[in-house]
């Protein structure tokens, strides 16, 4: 049985955890309430190039002359997965969910005879990939010197992967990400990146439209514009799904401290109790034999 | 008479109204847009979007830099990555 004081310095060192757990869930609160109203304002802009996208993919696809980064490079050999993790930990599951999808897929490529390269964005994702597969992980983007990685994170990225795709490095690109859903849950997720999918066409619009300059140069523009905001889409939903697997988690930690502290005051009192007993009894034992 | 006008980033919703009529530096050349313009797409040069509220009135000018720029029946849309001012 544990002495009074041990007892009472493991309430005191529950009880400042349950402190920390419980200020990093009201952060991940308010940081929650920022990340969602930041994607609700990214998404008129992806809707709209989306909607541009598909009326001009749907023109241009299955011509010769298509863009590189639409059409494909003829082969799908090497696979490029890119996998957006967090910089922080203290999301639950957050980051490990995101890996396990990645590594899933790579090991599903692997089986097929394919190639397997890793991009890394952010901190968290590294030590478990470079555990699973030492020799494949290519390069990694750091975002730890921004507090939260907004539309230039996504520009750099995006220069970056097109660079690596015109160069030949790859043929296929994934992306890895969390979409989502509610606090209480993320979706880990997989996205083809390049080539660049179709967007399915909402509305056939069959007016006359005219283009300036035309249609494939526009669409040569627009295609590295939309798979930036493509990334874009993904960091930012990272980013609220990082918040509420925070807040989750945190909101678990600080209950469960809570019943630890509980059990540990009860445990303590009764030892404080027995004490008292005993020398009561030991009082009571020297007054009689007088 | 009026021209629904949407300026549109990554970030944010910029403008959502309606003017008389918008300037549009254009990859080839500046076009303005006014109401009924027929469907139109064009890539546009970095520069200042031009906006008239009314006939005749002074215009307000908006910096974008790479930007793109839709006008079909519900009106124009401008999509741009950097937006100044």
């Amino acid at each position: 049985m544990a002495s009074l004081k041990e007892l009472k310095g493991r309430i005191n060192s529950v009880k400042s955890t349950q402190k920390i757990t419980k200020a990093k869930q009201m952060v991940a609160a308010a940081k929650l309430r920022k990340a969602q109203a930041a994607a609700e304002a990214a998404r008129p802009y992806g809707e709209r190039l989306a909607a541009v996208m598909a009326s001009l993919a749907a023109k241009v696809a299955g011509q010769d002359n298509a863009p590189k980064l639409l059409r494909g490079s003829g082969a799908a050999q090497r696979h490029l997965l890119v996998v957006a993790n967090s910089d922080k930990g203290l999301a639950g599951a957050f980051n490990s969910n995101i890996v396990r999808a990645a590594l899933a897929k790579a090991a599903e490529l692997k089986a097929d005879g394919k190639d397997v390269e890793f991009y890394l964005i952010g901190r968290k994702g590294r030590a478990p990939i470079r555990r699973a597969y030492p020799d494949n992980v290519g390069r990694m983007f750091d975002t730890t010197e921004v507090r939260e990685p907004g539309y230039a994170e996504a520009e750099a990225i995006a220069a970056e992967l097109v660079e690596m795709y015109e160069a030949g490095k790859f043929d296929v690109a994934h992306l890895f990400f969390s979409r989502f859903k509610s606090a209480l849950t993320q979706e880990p997720t997989r996205l083809q990146i390049i080539p660049v999918p179709t967007p399915e066409t909402a509305e056939a619009s069959d007016a006359a439209v005219e283009y300036e300059p035309d249609e494939e140069e526009i669409l040569a523009e627009l295609l590295p514009r939309y798979l930036k905001t493509q990334l874009f889409g993904a960091l930012l939903e990272n980013q609220a799904s990082e918040q509420g697997a925070s807040m989750t988690a945190m909101d678990n930690a600080t209950r469960n401290a809570g019943e630890l502290i509980n059990k540990l005051t009860i445990q303590y009192n009764r030892s404080r109790q027995a004490a008292i007993t005993t020398e009561l009894i030991e009082i009571i034992a020297g007054a009689e034999a007088l | 008479m009026a021209l629904h006008f949407e300026l549109v980033t990554p970030a944010r919703l910029v403008r959502s109204e309606d003017v008389h009529m918008v300037v549009v530096p254009g990859a080839e050349g500046e076009f303005g847009v006014l109401e009924g313009h027929a469907p139109f797409m064009s890539t546009i040069r970095d520069g200042a979007v031009k906006i008239y509220r009314t006939a005749g009135s002074e215009f307000e000018s908006i910096d974008v830099r790479g930007g793109f720029a839709e006008v079909s029946a519900s009106g124009l849309t401008v999509l741009a990555e950097h937006v100044e001012g």
